[in-house]
């Protein structure tokens, strides 16, 4: 009871980084049992828990913790999954120091409990007990449900249907589902065969999944409706790759980090010339933006062989948009930092491959509209900087296909999908939306968290059309 | 999966499979193209499509082996399955009735002239086309569009058969004795660009299909980008036809160099694992 609580987190298990930068092995090695339960006995039970304000899911978190101090891992594990169907997933990749850690009251006065630890442990503790015994389903409702899409808002989505006792089809334009979570968050973060076995899981459920359907191409939303779906559920993500618009960007050896991380991590080609996609990667590999998928992508450079990988970004550190640990964990590898600086055009050779780029430095001036001080080119101060692998990651936009075929699907300024934030409901009846499509690139737990209110409004709809249709 | 239901070999090197895919068959149009991989470590190769057969539910594909992937494809039999196939992807081709027209297909390139032939006749344009290969037993299609031409001309480089030289010298032949309203001119990358330069003293609106290196073919990784009047494109959404007149020829046989090293190492790996590959 009395033991001593530290005011510090009780440290996650890593591979060493000079090792890990050689391999795709996952870098956080997660809790023993015991490291639980210490950590566990961290958390306060605080009667107002703020920590719950600050997930979008909702998790009692408390009572899990609590279960888990108790060494009941199979309670805590249900108590999570009340709210959120992907915890081994969660656990790994959300951003806890801006969610439910940054409302700990632990974190007033030191470290918060590690919540996303104590996820990650419980939903791995439930993985290696062997097969998951899906819950029981509601009665067969007879309406039919198609998903467009298999990231986290459409595999939430279905999975929530299902248990509602719709008959949920999933089409995925890629020929495997999980969306970012496959083909763009790396195996040394997120392995892939814990994504496999959450959708498994879903499958289990009776979710029928249909890989290599490209909505907007193959079907349209229009002909899904007419073909005897009832409703329309579109989470087609955030995948389109923005370049930057500037001299040199079609040479040889830049990338968008979308088609860099998917030839590695769908691909496989950190395998070739076993799997047969190949990638290209130079001795010094520079990674234009700094968020997660600017991370992943010096991070993965690395361990695709690169002597230098490094993170070029227009702000401050301040401002990076990912996640602490990731930056922390990019850092310990080696990864560089070139902070208030961008490039302003590429440079390449006779045959067209990259040699080098001319960057301009930058200084913080007033803050901007999203609250972070606007960054300002300073005249003159112009240096090349010596490449010969670019990677831009400065984010994604809406992928058009599914939009441009869905007439009077209402879209807003930005070409996101204009939708209802408690509902997901468009402009078009029976068509739903939710995840990145709808916010522009955001996070795993928000997409699911739109996937889940969804399926509570597509269960609300079908239910009102049926009993319109009964009486 | 999706099997293969016919194999035919057209010429030494240039194969025809016939494979079920019921959901790309209903959609696919003139112009578009697929995605397969052959199994779990293949790549995702894009092929455009050489013919479609709703009732059947079947897709045509027509290509050359030129490297590992399209090597093993060759090597599949009736029977046998593919892992993935995706589409119909890209943008059709805009069939109208423009009024005369000229097609021109260049090695494996009459493949996907063929269903483009075609619909533009049912649209009632005059449809001129001129097809050639490097020789006479590399020169496919050859009855196929016949049928779907007014008036069919042939090249051979080698002049084993018809015309001894290139396409654009059959081109720009019909384009000084007719007036033309627009050009199709599809193969390798020289040869388009050269049909794009013959045409454009004449003023002829000349249309390209392009082959950029593809991953997903549905715009989200950006390796297909083509630079079309100054502007970058992605080839498997914007595309795969464009402009002629207005494309980037050097930057777009650049990048499809990119990975030549790769596919020699690749070819030469999977080689000794399956005894055999004889292709370059
Ligand atoms: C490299 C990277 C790292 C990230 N790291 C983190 C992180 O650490 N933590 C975090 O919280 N978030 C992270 N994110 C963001 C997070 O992954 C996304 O916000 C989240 O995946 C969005 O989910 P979604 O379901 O809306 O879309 P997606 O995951 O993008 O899934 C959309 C799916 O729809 C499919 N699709 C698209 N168009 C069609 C069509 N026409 N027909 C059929 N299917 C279609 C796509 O192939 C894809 O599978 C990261 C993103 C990237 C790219
Ligand atoms: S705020 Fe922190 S200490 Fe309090 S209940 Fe939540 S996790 Fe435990
Ligand atoms: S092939 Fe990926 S965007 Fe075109």
């Amino acid at each position: 009871m009395s033991m001593p609580v530290s005011t510090r987190k009780t440290p996650m298990p890593s591979q060493p980084p000079g090792e890990r930068i050689r391999n795709f092995s996952e870098v956080a090695l997660g809790y023993t049992e015991e490291m639980a339960r210490q950590e566990a006995e961290r958390c306060l039970q605080c009667k107002k828990a703020p920590c719950r304000q600050g997930c979008p899911v909702e998790i009692d978190i408390p009572a899990f913790i609590g279960r888990i101090k108790e060494g009941d891992f199979a309670g805590a594990i249900e108590k999570v999954k009340e709210k959120n169907n992907l915890p081994a997933i969660c656990g790994r990749v959300c951003p806890q120091e801006n969610q439910c850690e940054k409302y700990c009251t632990l974190a007033k006065k030191g470290e918060p409990v590690g919540i996303g630890r104590l996820e990650r442990f419980v939903a791995d503790y439930q993985l290696s007990q062997g097969e998951v015994e899906p819950p029981a389903l509601a009665t067969p409702t007879g309406f039919r449900v198609a998903v467009i899409g298999s990231g986290p808002a459409g595999l939430t989505a279905a999975a929530d249907l299902a248990r509602m006792g719709h008959q949920v089809t999933v089409f995925e334009a890629l020929h495997v589902p999980g969306g970012v979570l496959m083909y763009g968050i790396p195996e040394f973060r997120l392995p892939k065969e814990i994504v496999q076995r959450e959708i498994d899981y879903i499958r289990r459920l009776g979710v029928e999944i249909r890989t290599n359907s490209v909505v907007g191409k193959m079907v349209t939303v229009d002909e899904l409706l007419e073909s005897g779906f009832d409703a329309v559920f579109i989470g087609t993500g955030a995948g389109l790759p923005y370049f930057m618009g500037i001299p040199g960007e079609n040479l040889l050896g830049v990338y968008s980090a979308n088609e860099f991380l998917t030839r590695t991590n769908l691909m496989k080609a950190y395998l070739f010339p076993e799997y047969l996609t190949p990638i290209k990667v130079g001795r010094r590999v520079a990674v234009i933006g700094a968020g997660n998928v600017a991370m992943d992508a010096a991070r993965t450079a690395l361990r695709l062989g690169a002597e230098k990988s490094m993170i070029v970004y227009r702000r401050s550190a301040e401002e990076m948009p990912a996640r602490k640990e990731e930056v922390e964990h990019a850092e310990e590898e080696g990864v560089e930092f070139h902070l208030l600086t961008s490039p302003v055009e590429i440079h390449g050779d006779e045959a067209g491959w990259v040699t080098g780029m001319t960057c301009i430095r930058y200084e913080l001036g007033e803050p901007d509209a999203s609250g972070r001080r606007r960054p300002v080119a300073i005249p003159g101060s112009e240096y090349r900087m010596e490449v010969d692998t670019v990677v831009i990651a400065i984010g994604q936009g809406p992928n058009p296909l599914v939009l441009q075929t869905t007439p009077g699907l209402e879209l807003t300024k930005k070409g996101t999908i204009a939708a209802d934030e408690e509902t997901g409901a468009t402009s078009r009846e029976g068509v739903f939306a939710g995840g990145d499509i709808v916010t522009g690139a955001a996070t795993v737990i928000l997409a699911m968290g739109a996937g889940k209110k969804a399926a509570r409004a597509i269960d609300a709809y079908l239910r009102q059309k049926g009993e319109k249709g009964n009486g | 999966m999706y099997p293969i239901v016919k194999k035919r070999i057209l010429a030494p090197g240039i194969k025809l499979l016939e494979v079920k895919a019921p959901d790309v068959a209903r959609k696919a149009q003139a112009g578009q193209f697929i995605i397969l991989r052959i199994d779990e470590p293949g790549e995702r190769i894009p092929l455009t499509i050489a013919d479609f057969n709703r009732e059947e539910g079947t897709i045509t594909t027509i290509f050359q082996e030129v490297g590992y992937t399209t090597w093993h494809l060759g090597q599949l039999e009736e029977g046998d399955a593919l892992l993935d196939f995706v589409g119909p992807l890209g943008r059709p081709t805009e069939i109208e009735n423009y009024g005369r027209v000229v097609c021109v297909g260049g090695g494996v390139g009459v493949a996907p002239i063929y269903p483009i032939a075609r619909a533009l006749k049912e649209a009632g344009n005059e449809v001129i086309s001129i097809i050639g290969a490097r020789s006479r037993e590399l020169l496919i299609l050859e009855e196929e569009m016949r049928k779907v031409s007014h008036e069919l001309l042939v090249s051979t480089d080698d002049g084993s058969y018809g015309h001894k030289g290139f396409v654009t010298d059959l081109l720009v032949r019909v384009l000084q004795e007719k007036k033309v309203d627009r050009v199709w001119g599809i193969g390798p990358v020289v040869m388009m660009k050269a049909v794009s330069e013959a045409t454009r003293p004449f003023g002829v609106p000349t249309i390209v299909s392009m082959n950029p290196i593809m991953v997903d073919g549905t715009g989200m990784c950006g390796a297909c980008r083509v630079s079309v009047g100054g502007e970058t494109k992605f080839g498997c959404v914007d595309g795969p036809e464009f402009d002629g007149h207005q494309v980037d020829w050097d930057l777009a046989v650049q990048r499809l160099r990119m990975y030549r090293d790769e596919e020699a190492r690749a070819q030469a790996f999977h080689q000794e694992k399956r005894g055999g590959c004889q292709c370059r």
